[in-house]
């Protein structure tokens, strides 16, 4: 899922601050698992600018509300008779769902209320950690199920490179290193082989050096 | 063992029920203080309900802080059920806390003003 944090609440103040009627609206996609602009999220930053705004002697009406998903027309559509009563939209979802509100409401002010992060999993209550980087071009039938775009803190092919040392990434002593991990999985499944053959030049068209991307299934279409 | 009657409080099976929106919704709707009374530490009937409201009555703190308003409003406190009498003691500092600081900022003008200072107690 995507992984985001929520953003300071100085920050959200000083976005929101020029309006007079807000609407805070959560997401009830992975935001709400990541619990950073789920329902519950859009009440507790509500409650902090109605607040604020209250003790700075500004009467502004802060409301919330949450979409199933922020990512799709007929969930955003739910918002039109609503937002008309409101200055901005402070949007609890990812970027996806910050720009589609942007793009459907043309006329409102559509703010971001989180920092979207990364395609990761919940590694334990409250911590999460990135597994994908939406590269366009999966290796992980090759090592061991293990990415080297996203687990590798240099995305190398072929690795490990000499910062590796006990396991651990030159980066940073706290980070596993990709292709140490990918060693031993590849000798628990008896695959070192692959380290025989090295990894050609990778096309990174299929990532972001081929420009925004987008994904069409014909026999899904209308 | 009396202790001020300007404390409403709110009966809960835990102090793990207690959730940030539980204070700040206290707050918001115009108590001067809240006070989270949980078990003593090691003590909690559920394991680590108290543990849990440690951390987030210093969420809400620093949040209080960050807008404000003021995050020494809002307290944490471990005590056994046994304790009446240090939960009058408890009661009473609070009380003498929150006069010092005086009425929340948020019942300044109209709305959820009430006639005496009003803390809130969750336990």
């Amino acid at each position: 899922m995507i992984i985001a944090k929520p953003k300071p609440i100085e920050e959200i103040i000083e976005t929101t601050k020029e309006f007079k009627r807000i609407l805070v609206v959560g997401c009830d996609g992975c935001v709400t698992v990541c619990e950073a602009g789920g329902r519950k999220e859009a009440q507790i930053v509500g409650s902090a600018l109605r607040m604020y705004f209250k003790q700075q002697g500004t009467d502004v009406k802060v409301d919330e509300m949450s979409l199933t998903r922020q990512c799709d027309r007929p969930y955003v559509a739910q918002l039109e008779e609503k937002i008309k009563h409101y200055d901005a939209v402070l949007s609890m979802a990812c970027g996806a769902g910050v720009q589609f509100l942007a793009e459907t409401y043309k006329d409102k002010p559509i703010l971001p209320g989180v920092n979207t992060c990364f395609i990761g999993v919940t590694e334990a209550r409250g911590e999460w950690t990135e597994r994908c980087q939406a590269c366009g071009d999966c290796i992980l039938a090759s090592t061991g199920g293990i990415c080297p775009i996203a687990r590798c803190s240099k995305r190398m092919a072929n690795g490990p490179c000499g910062g590796s040392a006990n396991g651990k990434c030159e980066v940073n002593k706290e980070i596993d290193c990709g292709w140490h991990l990918i060693y031993e999985r590849l000798k628990e499944l008896g695959q070192l082989d692959r380290f025989e053959k090295p990894t050609g030049p990778r096309n990174w068209n299929t990532s972001r050096d081929g420009g925004p991307r987008k994904v069409v299934k014909e026999v899904s279409q209308p | 063992m009396t202790y001020p009657t300007n404390l409403k409080i709110i009966k809960l099976p835990c102090s793990g029920r207690v959730d940030i929106i539980h204070l700040m919704e206290a707050v918001e709707k115009g108590a001067d203080g809240v006070i989270v009374a949980g078990c003593l530490e090691g003590n909690c009937h559920y394991q680590v309900g108290n543990l849990r409201a440690k951390k987030r009555v210093a969420y809400v703190r620093e949040l209080l802080d960050k807008i404000g308003i003021g995050g020494e409003r809002v307290a944490m406190y471990n005590l056994s059920a046994g304790e009446g009498s240090r939960f009058a003691e408890i009661a009473r500092e609070m009380t003498e806390k929150i006069r010092q600081l005086g009425p929340s900022p948020l019942r300044g003008s109209g709305g959820n003003r009430s006639p005496r200072p009003g803390t809130e107690v969750a336990a």
